[in-house]
């Protein structure tokens, strides 16, 4: 199995509050190939951003993944030292966030930001760690990079700031890039820009990406493979095609009949799922969904589905008792054709 | 399993008739940019500069453009939160810009306004119900018992359960909340509600939620809308025409259909073609992505100012600027496609 460069298995992560641990993040698992782009989709609050942290171990006092493992060339890192991690973030994992000016530094200039990460990683002297910095900025576009080199964050455009960050992020070569909601703070003419400049990237350095948002225009757009969460859990995944045309949990099926499109005709009505996500303290017993969801049997209310296979690669999977069941009928049925 | 189905409903074609209910012309907002401590005026920030438009009744017009470029203000110039610096706000026939406050009470509750932020445009410490009759009762448009009557119907009427009115904003979803909004505006009996990105901070299993509502609502009490947005879906679901506006002027406006089909705007060109589509059997396709930021509208460009940005953009159009001609669809641009 050394094809994987990230396999997830069966993640739980939980926070420690005054009124005991609460759950975030319940069973996460899936496998991240070099080069490949997966995306992580879900309503807010269900976990995609405390996976992607699980990941880099940047939970916090109070966070800890208490099961399950997260193996990276090899390495759990939700075992190894603390001394073993850093060298891991910001190297070989890094990350860029929806508000790059939480992650940049206010007081102090883009250059310095950017030369103490390649220093200290790719263990560069001043004056190359500097024509360095000067090249990545480059690379992501940045008009006039020298003079930026010397400009504090605030003085830069938001999508100037992200394409800082991103040039801040891919300076070591990471191997895996973990992007949470890198594009919902900018304008449509600046997104395209910056999700192009991540194709080109990709590309040249075959860089693995997680990359998290709520924009189904963006995954289609970006990704290869889909992860669905669902309060705090996996209810779905498949190829990116294989989701779109086909998907199987009613909450997937309902999350992609509800964005209007271009192609919506305005007579049509949008599906709409009703109800609001549960809450952590207060999930429902059974399948997480089946206060939500219009075909909920008994067994839905009982019992909690597992996360299964739908066809022989193992490429498709879901969470709902219906496509379980309905997967079985069809596999039985092609036993007595066949 | 099969796709949750819904009722397909009709809506009577909309057709532009008679006079508007709302015209604006040549409207301005300058605000003034101070500096030192005597606080002098060193410049302007042009948010909107000389706009006009017409909404017929009943109709849903659309207003798209990159952050910045007005919308809100223009959207708040429309209910008189704002007195505009210069240009007239015709309503229902009546000259509203120069309105006394005496005078403008008249018409306040002909005029409603639905913010982006459901969490902050609700007053924490106010129950529903109270937040709901305070402007029943302020405008002495009811008793107090036909009020609390009134606000119970409101909230079936959005979809809330009548019990929720003596809870607090706070013990509410983000969706219920909007719903909330959508209520609050709605009470008075308004003729035109200016609804400033009312979905985006909604979950988009949300979203479709509320954006059916208003389409409902629309059509049971004859409302006309102003909807600012951010998502061409959303905008294109629900608007009759679209208008796009580029830092402070409407430089296209059209008939939703007609807009998406024929551009002629090369900014309106690029804007669509930007947006990311939900559809992976489209990815790859051929993009126009722009270059650069959004400028200053402190200091916008002289002649179109478009110009800075656009791929076309000739000598002319550094020069002069162009103005919005066209009957039924107008456009403002020295070249424009097609
Ligand atoms: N430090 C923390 N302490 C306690 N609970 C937390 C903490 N961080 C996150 N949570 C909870 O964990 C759950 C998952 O949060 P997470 O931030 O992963 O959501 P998300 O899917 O990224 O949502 P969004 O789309 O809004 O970013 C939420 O219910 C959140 O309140
Ligand atoms: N009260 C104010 N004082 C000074 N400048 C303002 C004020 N209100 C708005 N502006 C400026 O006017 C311009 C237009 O702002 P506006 O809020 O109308 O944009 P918008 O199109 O609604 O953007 P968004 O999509 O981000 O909501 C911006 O440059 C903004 O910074
Ligand atoms: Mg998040
Ligand atoms: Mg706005």
């Amino acid at each position: 199995m050394e094809e994987y460069l990230l396999k997830v298995d069966k993640v739980q992560t939980v926070f420690k509050t005054g009124k005991g641990e609460i759950t975030s993040v319940e069973e996460v698992s899936f496998q991240l190939k070099p080069g490949q782009t997966i995306g992580i989709v879900g309503e807010s609050g269900c976990g995609k951003s405390v996976t992607s942290l699980s990941i880099m171990r940047l939970l916090g006092k109070h966070g800890y993944v208490k099961n399950g493992s997260i193996l990276f060339n090899g390495k759990d890192l939700a075992k190894i030292s603390e001394a073993e991690m850093r060298e891991i973030r910001g190297n070989e994992i890094s990350m860029i966030f929806q508000e790059p000016m939480t992650s940049l530094n206010p007081v102090f200039t883009i250059g310095n930001q950017m030369m103490e990460g390649i220093r200290l990683h790719m263990k560069l002297g001043k004056k190359e760690a500097r024509n360095y910095a000067i090249e990545m900025l480059n690379s992501v576009g940045i008009p006039r990079s020298e003079a930026i080199m010397n400009e504090f964050p605030h003085a830069l455009s938001g999508g100037m700031r992200q394409r800082v960050m991103i040039a801040m992020a891919l300076s070591c070569r990471p191997r895996l890039l973990i992007a949470d909601e890198p594009t919902t703070a900018l304008d449509v003419t600046i997104q395209a820009q910056i999700l192009e400049l991540m194709k080109k990237l990709r590309s040249q350095s075959n860089t693995a990406i997680i990359l998290i948002t709520h924009d189904l225009g963006v995954v289609a757009e970006m990704v290869d493979k889909i992860i669905v969460m669902y309060a705090g859990q996996v209810v779905e995944e498949a190829d990116v095609f294989t989701l779109f045309d086909n998907p199987k949990h009613p909450y997937t099926k309902g999350l992609i009949g509800s964005i209007p499109h271009i192609e919506t005709h305005q007579e049509d009505r949008l599906i709409s799922i009703p109800g609001a996500v549960p809450s952590l303290q207060n999930m429902p017993t059974g399948c997480r969904f089946h206060t939500r969801c219009e075909f909920a049997t008994e067994r839905c209310l009982q019992e909690q589905p597992n996360l299964i296979q739908l066809d022989e690669t193992g490429e498709h999977k879901v969470r709902c008792w219906l496509a379980e069941e309905e997967a079985y009928v069809s596999r039985e049925n092609k036993e007595v054709f066949v | 399993m099969s796709l949750p189905t819904e009722i397909k409903i009709e809506k009577p074609s909309k057709e532009r008739t008679g006079t508007p209910l709302l015209e604006i012309n040549n409207l301005k907002q300058y605000y003034p940019i101070k500096k030192g401590i005597f606080s002098k005026t060193v410049g302007h920030v042009k948010a909107v500069d000389g706009l006009s438009l017409q909404i017929y009744p009943g109709e849903t017009l659309g207003l798209v453009g990159e952050s910045g470029c007005g919308k809100s203000t223009t959207g708040r110039a429309i209910v008189q939160l704002e007195k505009p610096s210069e240009g007239e706000i015709i309503f229902d026939g009546k000259n509203i810009s120069n309105f006394t406050n005496r005078e403008m009470r008249s018409i306040r509750t002909e005029l409603q306004i639905i913010f982006q932020d459901p969490y902050s445009s609700l007053n924490p410490r106010k129950r529903i119900g109270d937040l709901l009759s305070e402007p029943l009762l302020f405008h002495k448009l009811a008793t107090p018992s036909e009020a609390k009557k009134k606000v119970e119907d409101m909230l079936e009427i959005v979809g809330l359960p009548k019990s929720y009115r003596n809870r607090y904003p706070h013990e509410f979803s983000g969706g219920q909340r909007q719903r909330i909004g959508i209520a609050r505006a709605l009470i008075l009996n308004p003729k035109l509600i200016v609804c400033d990105e009312p979905v985006s901070a909604l979950d988009v299993s949300i979203q479709a939620q509320v954006l059916n509502l208003l389409k409902d609502l629309q059509n049971e009490f004859n409302l006309t809308y102003l909807f600012i947005g951010h998502g061409l879906g959303a905008v294109k679901y629900i608007s009759d025409r679209i208008a796009v506006m580029y830092l402070g002027n409407i430089v296209e406006i059209a008939k939703t259909e007609e807009m998406f089909k024929n551009p002629k705007h090369p900014y309106t060109l690029a804007l669509l073609n930007a947006y990311p589509v939900p559809n992976p059997h489209l990815r790859g396709r051929q993009r126009i992505v722009l270059e650069g930021d959004v400028p200053s509208p402190a200091n916008p460009p002289k002649g179109c100012k478009f110009h800075t940005r656009c791929p076309i953009a000739q000598s002319k159009c550094r020069e002069e600027v162009p103005v919005l001609t066209g009957v039924h669809h107008s456009v403002a641009c020295h070249f424009p496609i097609n």
